[in-house]
């Protein structure tokens, strides 16, 4: 059992209220998965400076400043480098593209792990109580036009940062998973041939894997998630966004439950009807359950 | 039932009403009081407000009670009913009225999977859909559902009827035994061993009692009966892998 709660806002009067609503929408699955937690946020001011790259890492026991300054170091002189400090997680930024920021996390800090990047995207995850995480996160406060949560209680493999969702793997991607993949073993094996890294042993992982794969192949995300249900075998209701979209797609079984609310200003996926209860407006919206192996995509 | 008393304002009667408001009971006191021996004769009518999806209301219920919920339920609303009425004047989550005995349970919204799962009896009307696997392992209920079903719907079912006034999903009756199944809409497919069957009078008679105690004004002519071919019942050699 995991649990999955999603808001793609349509209504940029809403936009500063995103991390209010997704924070209320979270307390309602931490029953669904005590063990670890996570949240991405789009488009929040401090954690994802506009016009700035940022990449989310977990720091090894570094502070946000020693990452900071490390990483600093080593991007070319004069290159500002500011930091958020989500607890467990370290949003870096600076005013560089992707690889050269990645590349200096790499050489800076070579045990860190990098759990998202992209511009506007911040991942923040980690082990403990999802409430005790958002507190930490400062989830609350955040800005954005679009969020994701994740609770996790792990099956198919350890409880460590790493192994938490989201899983934030192509650029301004962002997977959470509530079930589990029967055949990720082979194709975790495939990706590596095809020169895939890896972070965890988390059978999500794979999944985010071959989205982004699929994705940098030149797939829409719509395609994407048709080709992963041909490929995955196994249960799942997944929630899949990018900067400019939010999907849900779920097995052809469907024994993992997913609800959507939708209204003019703003569409919500939850695990479970009772995270959406507290939405502005949701008395009026369009209720319903996703159907099997259908792909769901809203676009900004 | 002092437990649930003491301190708690909102569950003193209102006149034949007794409300019990989940902004301020937990789910617990709700369902303990009303398991107590005298719920029946405190009130009339429980009126369950702010229910917010929570799980598991009005769950293991055996007295003649009528309970009202205001607003969505969450998984397992009305669970292992016998005798109660319980009206849901919202949508349900998982498993609505699941193993119920006897009663009845009314989803003025929609439902989600497994409503109605392995229940003996009683009747469960969804005004709106219910999802995927509505009916599994139906053991003797009576449902009726004013949309569609989703997939999988009345997987195994063993005995009772299932009224569809929409559509059915894919696989329809898979495994089905003995249950009888009518649908007003179309059927995406139908599952493992289920196949139409003759509408004869004494369908049209049981079809038209079932809609008239679910409270829906269709034609009993308009739906289509299907049921088991019973060719599952025993082993054949051509099943084996």
């Amino acid at each position: 059992m995991c649990g999955i709660v999603g808001l793609h806002l349509r209504e940029p009067a809403l936009h500063p209220r995103l991390g209010e609503l997704l924070t209320g929408m979270l307390s309602q699955v931490c029953e669904r998965g005590p063990d670890s937690a996570g949240v991405a946020v789009y488009g929040d001011p401090r954690m994802s400076p506009p016009e700035l790259m940022s990449v989310s890492l977990l720091p090894q026991g570094r502070s946000a400043e020693q990452v900071t300054e490390a990483v600093a170091a080593a991007l070319p002189a004069g290159t500002a480098v500011t930091s958020f400090d989500g607890g467990q997680t370290v949003v870096v930024h600076a005013a560089t593209d992707a690889d050269a920021l990645r590349g200096a996390v790499r050489i800076a800090l070579p045990a860190a792990v990098v759990v998202g990047y992209g511009e506007d995207i911040a991942v923040l995850k980690g082990v403990g109580h999802p409430r005790v995480l958002a507190e930490e996160i400062g989830l609350v406060a955040a800005q954005g036009w679009q969020g994701v949560a994740h609770t996790r209680m792990a099956t198919e493999s350890a409880v460590t940062p790493e192994g938490s969702h989201p899983f934030s793997v192509g650029p301004g991607q962002c997977l959470v998973h509530n079930g589990s993949f029967a055949n990720h073993a082979t194709i975790r094996r495939e990706l590596r041939a095809d020169g895939v890294e890896f972070d965890s042993d988390n059978d999500s992982e794979v999944g985010a894997r071959f989205v982004a794969q699929q994705l940098a192949q030149g797939a829409d995300l719509e395609k994407a998630l048709r080709l992963l249900c041909e490929r995955f075998d196994g249960f799942y209701t997944l929630l899949v966004s990018t900067r400019d979209s939010f999907a849900v797609v779920r097995d052809a079984i469907a024994c993992k439950p997913a609800i959507v609310a939708e209204t003019p200003q703003w569409v919500a996926m939850a695990s479970e009807y009772r995270a959406l209860a507290g939405l502005p407006g949701v008395e009026t919206a369009r209720i319903f359950e996703p159907e099997p192996e259908q792909v769901y995509v809203w676009r900004r | 039932m002092a437990a649930v008393t003491e301190g708690a304002d909102v569950l003193l009667p209102q006149g034949d009403v007794i409300t019990v408001d989940l902004a301020h009971s937990t789910v617990r006191e709700l369902n303990a009081a009303l398991h107590a021996p005298d719920a029946a004769e405190r009130a009339s009518t429980w009126l369950v407000t702010s229910p917010e999806g929570k799980h598991s209301l009005a769950c293991g219920l055996d007295a003649e009670l009528t309970v009202e919920i205001a607003g969505h339920a969450g998984y397992y609303c009305a669970g292992m009913n016998q005798r109660a009425t319980v009206t849901v004047d919202g949508n349900v989550g998982v498993g609505v009225a699941e193993n119920m005995m006897s009663g009845s349970v009314h989803v003025r919204g929609s439902a989600s999977q497994a409503a109605g799962a392995t229940a003996h009896g009683g009747l469960l009307v969804v005004e709106g859909d219910a999802a995927a696997r509505c009916g599994i392992s139906m053991k003797g209920v009576d449902i009726v559902v004013g949309g569609s079903v989703g997939h999988m719907s009345a997987f195994m079912g063993q005995a009772g009827r299932l009224v569809v006034c929409g559509d059915a999903g894919e696989a329809l009756g898979d495994s089905l035994y003995e249950a009888r199944l009518y649908v007003r809409g179309s059927v995406k497919s139908l599952g493992a061993d289920c196949v139409e069957k003759e509408v004869r009078t004494e369908h049209l008679d049981e079809l038209a009692a079932l809609l008239l105690r679910a409270g829906r004004d269709e034609d009993p002519a308009d739906f289509r009966r299907y049921g088991s071919a019973r060719r599952l019942y025993h082993f054949a050699v051509d099943n084996a892998y």
